[in-house]
Parts: structure tokens; C-alpha cells; sequence
């Protein structure tokens, strides 16, 4: 019985009913972050919850790992649904010839402009200013939030509303203005269930990507008061529509990412599928967009190369339904920028690590990513989950975040399936050598390296430590984790003993050869 | 030509019989080949965990072991990748370029240097699922990896395709990660494992008999996971395959 | 210092050796099988987005209400000629007053084959948040107003002119419960288009 390839690791999960719309044709839709087949979770099971978060303490990433997969619907839901957007997104590559073209141009265009950005950003601001646009610089999280505490404050704003973006979410703008009496609403479906669930988002462009529809109807009917023994998927969706709609026309202020920022033209994009951003841009008079400085471009021609990759990488959808340009403010209206350094401009000084600020913030690395899928992106405990994670957490906190480049099997996936190319897989093994020459890995791990490196460097040392079956299984995964032997037998068969090692035979069925000198001077 | 053979540590402590299988390929078509009896490993557990300075001794005994030769062949993808791509933790004299450009895996050494048209011994009536190593497969350019958009190639099916009998089986996720991971493989054991559990399903549901595949390590991984689930997978490297292998 | 000054300072400080120039963007062609509108129709019915041919038969909202299986709407909004609604644009205090509104009908400033878009600004929209207020989104388009591909559109002039220029390309959609598409997420829940040529007055000069 052979099933057909994009056939499912989890064919339980499988429904058997459509819950989708279907086409004018009768074929069941599948753009946006829809799936390409259907499924459905069945089993009740409690959600798991994320990576404890102790201040500097090193995020035990395994140990959050290890409690998603003990909750296996969650997991196995979480694992399939990411890997329909990776087959979606394979679908949509082989439909454009110049997609490898695409992906370099995007790359050049990027690393050109983080090599002119001091140009592109007088170029920008100086546009902008120009199209009545009010421009602020934050050099960090708390200034960004400062300047948008301030901004409200003036205008005497009691309710914000906002679109998605991680930009906020690295700069703590909720837990901030929580303080001020200023309501902040989420008007993503999927960030307004992890606000109204007090979590963080999962995953940079499916924010409630670990949670499965009963989590969402129990949250929804706490917070919203829906029915908890409803579970179907548009009535939550249409709750949630309800409740948000009366909080977004009479909201004070509405705020947005930037998903590009055009040095020429002044202007920036905002890429949704629930037209969110454009009713926090458009309903409230005041819009403040808060846009991180490597989201510059040089020009509007630009944008053909990004918006083509963008939803195609992150959903494979050929376009988000909404891809927003906001230059000016609308008549009567008034419009703020905010451009955040928060670490960017010292990341472009890291040769090995500049190139991260390539990214364009698709996902498409978590969605490839065998570890992300199977530990679901609250176990990371950082604003950044996944490959891209890997490599951009550390420049917040090298302590913090010091195990993260070693959840990764290097497999390189990630690398190839990145819009603007960036070499996460590299990174990530470029950040394991600076962080153990910078004394932030487990002493025990170094000095396990230290004696497999003074064992392996001597023949006759070595042969002795792996002479029989026996003291090989104890030296090779020792040297291999330091002292976590019992990793290897806790789900996993030991390897059989062979009677002999190849060395051994080859000794044996080779009498005259070269026996070489022991201490390797050969 | 003067051909090195480099058994890796696993291979040589727990598969033997995959390094005497390369061996036998090797000589198959009157190579002299040599087994530098001084070697070790290289480096890759170090370098992996960031501890390369730690590495760098194991490194140069690599090179000593392993210099004056025309080709260095070894049967796995993983070390095969580590010596071309991260041996760097030794100064890149003559000699350890001259070492490092020179080893190759072995289907790279068959596929591209020995260009092997047919493997008449070989027959392998079985179903058999292909695992592409990552290192082979993104590292060091075995086959087309799904993720980019070019033209298909494989050079492990190429080589699979002139066995009698054998046939091919195709994954639902054919290059996905088994879990493995090297040093990964205990430091976070919950995931690799499942990631290993997953892989054996697939390679189930798709019908195969015999997994095969370039790098031991992987097997050896998904073989432990195999008999934890209690599937009846058998798991056998390509050497063994090609050098004529009945089971 | 200022942080605008700090922040380009260490910019400049920490530039990437290298050159990195700027590479040239080539005019890709997109295939577009056929007819170009037929192609612009298959993108936007994959994007949950509707099509409909106009018919000369029959006033242009009875063909879409009918083709669209909607109830008589109670407030139609229209920024067109082509068709007379029931609440006047230009009398809109604040956009939140759109919040009642059924259909709402505009005329796009171009689409796009290759995706299925439709380029809208405020010059077609009169009022920005109409077009996420309203239930339901009519847009007409002139054919001769498609052009091929993402990168074409960028040559027009909106987006160096236009205060707010927007690619809407089928309705607003959601599928983060579970991957079960839902439209109307938070804003239109359809989108159609008529293929309808300009009338000669609503030529722009």
C-alpha cells in the first residue's frame, strides 16, 4: 500500500468533512493559511504550555518541547498543518519559473540596502516628512513604546487597535501600555486568541498555529462568552468578528506593522488576509505604524520581487488578500512612523550574523522546520521561534537564549526554503562556536569535548577506549553529549553489538599491513 | 589511483560490516585502495557543539592519516560534509586543503569519479524507501533537495536504479529530517525521537521492506526508533546494496 | 545624543565590508495561458474572490445579487455611475458611519492577472474603510485595465501618487483555527468583480 507523496504522517487527523468554502467550480479553497485538505483535531486534550521563562536563565527548550509532544493532538495537528503550508509553498514555486531568480534578486536587493541604510533612512524620513508624515527614531523597545505612549497620550486616546506585528511584540508594547489605562485590541483572529489567552503569538504569521479549535472555544467562551460545547470553526471565527467590530469603530487610534518601507517613496506596506490592518489604518483618524529599520527597500519596483515571494514562502498562497501602501494620511487625518533600532544597527556589525536582517518575517523556516514542528513555537520562550529564531534571539541575550542554536538537527531546510536567502543553518552552527568560545555553554559539555578531543587525537588511546561492543557504547554517545546516555535508550533500541570492529577485521584479514604507529605520527 | 578508505567512528564500532562492504566495492573495481590504520574521527562531534578549538588536534590527525592519496572515500554524507565544509578549526595549509577537497562519499566517488555504469552482481528483490541524509543530500549536493526549484537528480537513485529487483518506494516527505541530528540525538531526546517515530511511519506507510541509505547514523537512529514501535523495517547501507547484498 | 542621530551613527559604524550593489530588476513575463482576463478570473476564484460577466439584460445590481445568491441589501454604498445606492459617500461624517452598510460598490484602478488582484485607492474608494466596513464588496473593472503581473502594477502611477493604494484580492479571509478557511474575518465577506469597460465619461483625462 503506497500513498501518494503530500499524503499525511497523521492520517487520523484527516476529515471527512469539508469545512472550507468551495470555488465557483465546486473545488474547496485553499489560499490564506487555509489547508489543503481537510483536518480536524478529535481528541479533548489539554494544551500544553510553553518554555518557562526565568529571566536570564537559559531557556530549556527541551523540556517545553518534550511537554508539546506529551500532548500528542496538539502535535500532530501542529506538525501537519505546518507542513501543508510547506507543500502549499512547494506548489507555488514550481509554478514560477524564475523562482530561484527571484529568491537572489530579493537577497541583493536586501543586502544592498542594509549596506546603504544610513542613505536609505534620510531617504525614507525626508520622503515622508515630505507627504506629512510625522516621523519618530526609537532606539530601543522602551523608547518605542515611550513614543507611542505619547502619541496616544496627546490625542487623548483611551483605545488602540492594531494589526499584527512582531515588531511590537519584541518591544513588550502590550504588557507596557497595560500600565497607561490605554486598551490595546488585537484584530488578527489568530493574535486576538493569544491576547484574550494571555500567551504570546507561536509563530510570526499563524499566532495560534499550537492551539487546536477546542482551546480556541474554551478561550472564546471566557473571554467572549461563546458557547464552550461549540466548537465549529466559522461560528468562533464569526464571535470573535462580532465582538471585535463594535471595539474598532470606536477605537481612538489603530496602529500597524510595516512589512516594507520605501526609501523613494516615503511610503510603507502592510500584507494581511483579514484586511485588519486596513480597518486599524482606516477607521480611526490616527495611525501610528511602528516599522523596524532594516524593512527599508530603495524602490517601489522593488516590491514586484518581495510581494511575489512573501505569501507564496509564508502560506503558499500566491498573495495575501490585502497588500496595503500607506504614503500619506488620508484628508483630515494624521499619520506617525515609528522607526526601532532595539539591536538591529549593532546585529549589521556581526559579519557572520548580518545577513539575518534580510528577513522578511514569512515563516517558511518554522513551517520546514522538522524541530519547530514538533515543539511548537512557545517552547523557545523568545519573541523568535524556529531556524530564524535561532539565530536572531542570541543577539538579544547570549545567556538567555544560549541553547537555542542547539534545538536544530542543521539540517539545512530552512536555508533553502528562505525567500531572501539568508543561511540560517549556517548561522545557527556559527552561533554554537560563538557561544562556546564566549563561555555560554554547560562546562560539563566543553569539558566532555575537551577529553573526546584528547582521546580522538590519539590512536592508540581511542582504540583502547572502543576495544569491545561494550566500552564503545559507553565512550562513542559520551563523547558525543557529555553525560546524557540515557537520552539515547529512553525511546530508542540500542544498536545490536557487532562481535568485531571493521578495525579489528581489518587487523585480522589484513596481516601485512601497515599498522601504522599508535600516537598517529604515521 | 590511489584511494583512502575512511571508516567512520560509528560505523566502525557498530556496522562493521558496512566498512568491509565499501571495501569490497572499492577493490571490485581494481582501485588499491588503503586503510590508514592510525585513523579516528573527524571532529565532527566537537565542531557541532561549538567546540572547535576542541577539535582541532583530531583534525590534523585526519590530515596526517589521510594525506598523499587521490581520493579519500568514506560511506556516510555526514563526515563526508564535515571534512569538505567544517575541518577548519587547523590552520588551511596545502596539505589540509589537498586532504579536504579529496574526500568524498562513496556515491559521490562511484556517481561522479568512477562514472559505475552497472553493478552486475548486485540484486536486491525487495522494496526499498530511500533516506536522504541531510548532510548528503543539502550539504554536499547528493540529490535535488525538495525545497528548491531546478531540475530533478539523484545520484543515490541513480545508483539504486542499476540494482536487479530493487524496487523504489516514494516517502510522503522524502527529505524530511529523521531526527538524528549527531550530538542532537540525546540533547533533546523528545523530539529527535519523534521525529525518528515519524520517519519510520512514513517509510511504513509507503510499503518499504528495506530502508537504505548513505549514512549509518540516521539508520542507526531510526532502526533504535523501529524497534521501540515494533515495525518491521529492516535497514541496510547502500554499500552493502551495491556490493551485492542478498538481505 | 538624538536617537535619530545614535541610531544612523551606529549604522554608518557598523556598515558590512563589501560592495553589494544594487541589482537591475529584469521584466519577467508571466505566463498567462489565454486570454488575460480569463487568467485574471481563474487567479481571483482561487482566492475565494467571484467573477461575473456582466449581462446587458439586466441592471448590474439585480445580475450580481442574483449571481452572488445575496438578500436584497438595505444599504448599498456606491462610488459609481453604474450604479445609483442608498447612502451618499460624500456625506460620510466619520468612516465608522459605514459600519452598516450591505454592498459596497467601487471600480478598481486596474487588476492583475497573475494573482487575481484589484489595485484600489482613495480616489476610487471616496472612503477608505468602505471597503472593509461594508458586508459585501462589488468591484467593476474595465479589461483593458488588467495588466500581466505583480511586477507590472508597480509601474503604475498610483503608488507614487496616491495617498492609500490596495491590492484586494478575494475577500477577507482567515484560517488560524485550524487551518478551516473562513471569509469575512474581519472585514468583506465576498468579493466580486464585473468585467465592465469604463463608460466613456469615467475616463480619467
Amino acid at each position: 500500500m503506497t500513498d501518494e507523496p503530500g499524503g499525511l504522517i497523521h492520517p487520523e487527523l484527516r476529515s471527512e468533512r469539508n469545512e472550507s468554502p468551495v470555488g465557483p467550480a465546486g473545488q474547496r479553497l485553499q489560499h490564506a493559511e487555509g489547508t489543503s485538505q481537510p483536518l480536524r483535531s478529535k481528541i479533548r486534550e489539554r494544551q500544553p504550555r510553553g518554555a518557562e521563562v526565568n529571566g536570564r536563565r537559559p531557556i530549556d527548550h527541551e523540556a517545553a518541547a518534550a511537554r508539546f509532544i506529551a500532548a500528542p493532538e496538539h502535535e500532530k495537528m501542529h506538525d501537519e498543518r505546518l507542513w501543508d503550508l510547506r507543500s502549499k509553498r512547494d506548489a507555488q514555486m514550481h509554478a514560477i519559473p524564475e523562482w530561484e531568480e527571484l529568491r537572489e534578486l530579493a537577497s541583493q536587493i536586501k543586502q544592498h540596502t542594509l549596506a546603504h541604510l544610513d542613505e536609505y533612512l534620510e531617504q525614507f524620513e525626508a520622503a515622508a516628512k515630505a507627504n506629512g508624515v510625522h516621523v519618530h527614531w526609537a532606539t530601543d523597545g522602551a523608547a518605542h513604546n515611550r513614543i507611542v505612549h505619547g502619541i496616544l497620550r496627546d490625542h487623548g486616546a483611551k483605545r488602540l487597535i492594531k494589526s499584527k506585528s512582531m515588531l511590537t511584540e519584541e518591544c513588550g508594547l502590550r504588557d507596557y501600555m497595560a500600565a497607561t489605562g490605554i486598551e490595546v485590541v488585537e484584530t488578527d483572529l489568530g493574535e486576538r486568541i493569544q491576547q484574550l489567552d494571555d500567551e504570546p503569538p507561536s509563530h510570526v504569521v499563524v499566532p495560534a498555529v499550537h492551539k487546536l479549535r477546542r482551546d480556541v472555544a474554551e478561550v472564546f467562551s471566557r473571554t467572549l462568552g461563546s458557547d464552550p460545547d461549540t466548537d465549529e470553526v466559522p461560528y468562533l471565527a464569526e464571535r470573535q468578528r462580532e465582538a471585535t467590530r463594535p471595539l474598532i469603530l470606536s477605537a481612538d487610534a489603530g496602529m500597524t506593522g510595516g512589512n516594507f518601507a520605501v526609501a523613494e517613496t516615503g511610503s510603507f506596506v502592510v500584507c494581511t488576509n483579514e484586511g485588519n490592518a486596513d480597518l486599524s489604518a482606516n477607521v480611526p483618524a490616527l495611525h501610528i505604524a511602528s516599522i523596524g529599520i532594516e524593512k527599508l527597500i530603495p524602490r517601489v519596483e522593488h516590491l514586484g520581487v518581495f510581494i511575489r515571494l512573501l505569501s507564496r514562502s509564508a502560506l503558499g498562497s500566491p498573495i495575501t488578500q490585502y497588500t496595503s501602501h500607506f504614503r500619506r494620511p488620508r484628508e483630515g487625518g494624521e499619520m506617525h512612523v515609528v522607526l526601532v533600532d532595539n539591536g538591529r544597527s549593532a546585529r549589521l556589525g556581526m559579519a557572520e550574523f548580518w545577513t539575518s536582517l534580510k528577513c522578511i518575517r514569512c515563516g517558511a523556516c518554522m513551517n520546514t522546520c522538522p524541530v519547530f514542528r514538533r515543539s511548537g513555537g512557545l517552547s523557545y520562550g523568545a519573541t523568535y521561534a524556529g531556524p530564524i529564531g535561532l539565530i536572531l534571539d542570541p543577539t538579544f541575550d547570549k545567556r538567555k537564549y544560549s541553547t537555542l542554536p542547539f534545538a536544530s538537527t542543521l539540517n539545512g531546510s530552512c536555508s533553502n526554503v528562505c525567500p531572501v536567502k539568508i543561511n540560517i543553518h549556517e548561522q545557527i552552527f556559527a552561533w554554537r562556536r560563538v557561544l562556546a568560545e564566549e563561555h555560554e555553554i554547560p562546562l560539563v559539555k566543553r569539558q566532555m569535548m575537551q577529553a573526546a578531543g584528547a582521546v580522538l587525537s590519539r590512536p592508540a588511546l581511542y582504540r583502547a577506549a572502543i576495544s569491545t561492543a561494550d566500552s564503545a557504547l559507553r565512550f562513542l554517545p559520551r563523547f558525543a553529549v557529555y553525560n546524557r546516555w540515557n537520552a539515547w535508550g529512553a525511546g530508542r533500541e540500542m544498536p545490536p553489538a557487532p562481535k568485531e570492529t571493521f578495525h579489528t577485521w581489518y587487523a585480522r584479514t589484513h596481516p601485512a599491513a601497515d599498522k601504522g604507529s599508535g600516537d598517529g605520527s604515521a | 589511483m590511489r584511494v583512502a578508505l575512511f571508516v567512520p567512528c560509528y560505523v566502525d564500532a557498530f556496522e562493521p560490516q558496512v566498512g568491509i562492504a565499501t571495501l569490497e566495492l572499492l577493490r571490485r573495481f581494481d582501485l588499491d585502495v588503503t586503510y590508514p590504520f592510525d585513523q579516528t574521527c573527524c571532529g565532527q562531534p566537537m565542531t557541532n557543539t561549538g567546540c572547535h578549538k576542541e577539535a582541532a588536534a583530531t583534525e590534523a590527525l585526519f590530515v596526517r592519516n589521510f594525506s598523499g592519496f587521490d581520493h579519500i572515500v568514506v560511506p556516510s554524507g555526514s563526515c563526508a560534509h564535515q571534512v569538505r565544509e567544517h575541518m577548519t578549526a587547523i590552520p588551511q595549509t596545502p596539505a589540509v586543503k589537498a586532504v579536504r577537497e579529496r574526500t568524498l562519499e562513496l556515491v559521490e566517488f562511484l556517481h561522479d569519479v568512477l562514472k559505475v555504469d552497472a553493478f552486475p552482481w548486485a540484486e536486491f528483490p525487495y522494496k526499498v524507501s530511500y533516506h536522504n541524509n541531510c548532510n548528503a543530500l543539502r550539504g554536499i549536493g547528493h540529490a535535488a533537495p525538495s525545497e528548491l526549484h531546478g531540475p530533478f537528480f539523484s545520484k543515490p537513485l541513480d545508483l539504486l536504479k542499476k540494482v536487479k529487483g530493487l524496487e523504489l518506494v516514494q516517502l510522503a516527505r522524502p527529505d524530511e529530517c529523521c531526527g538524528f541530528g549527531g550530538t542532537y540525538c540525546v540533547a533533546e531526546p523528545a523530539v529527535s525521537v519523534k521525529m525518528g517515530y515519524d520517519k519510520v511511519a512514513d517509510h511504513a506507510r509507503a510499503g518499504a521492506e528495506y530502508v537504505v541509505s548513505a549514512d549509518s547514523s540516521c539508520m542507526m537512529h531510526q532502526q533504535g526508533c523501529a524497534r521501540r514501535l515494533g515495525v518491521d523495517l529492516r535497514f541496510i547501507h547502500i554499500a552493502q546494496v551495491l556490493n551485492g547484498a542478498t538481505a | 545624543m538624538d536617537p535619530r542621530d545614535a541610531i544612523l551613527a551606529a549604522v554608518r559604524r557598523n556598515r558590512p565590508v563589501g560592495e553589494h550593489p544594487l541589482p537591475p530588476v529584469p521584466h519577467f513575463a508571466v505566463s498567462e495561458a489565454g486570454e488575460r482576463a480569463a487568467c485574471f478570473a481563474r487567479s481571483l476564484e482561487l482566492m475565494g474572490g467571484k467573477v461575473l460577466e456582466p449581462d446587458p439584460a439586466a441592471d448590474l445590481l439585480t445580475a450580481y445579487l442574483r449571481g452572488s445568491g445575496l438578500a436584497p441589501p438595505e444599504i448599498v454604498c456606491s462610488a459609481v455611475p453604474e450604479i445609483a445606492g442608498n447612502r451618499d459617500l460624500a456625506t460620510v461624517a466619520h468612516p465608522r458611519d459605514l459600519a452598516d452598510v450591505d454592498v459596497a460598490v467601487v471600480r478598481a484602478a486596474c487588476g492583475v492577472a497573475e494573482t487575481g488582484s484589484v489595485l484600489l485607492t482613495e480616489a476610487q474608494l471616496q472612503v477608505n474603510a468602505v471597503a472593509y466596513l461594508a458586508q459585501h464588496l462589488l468591484v467593476l473593472l474595465d479589461p483593458a485595465d488588467i495588466v500581466a503581473s505583480i511586477h507590472d502594477a508597480y509601474d503604475r502611477p498610483e503608488f507614487h501618487q496616491a495617498r492609500y493604494a490596495v491590492f484586494h484580492t478575494g475577500p477577507s479571509a482567515t484560517a488560524d483555527i485550524e487551518g478551516v478557511l473562513v471569509h469575512g474575518a474581519q472585514g468583506v465577506r465576498s468579493l466580486t468583480v464585473v468585467l465592465l469597460p469604463r463608460q466613456p465619461s469615467s475616463v480619467p483625462a
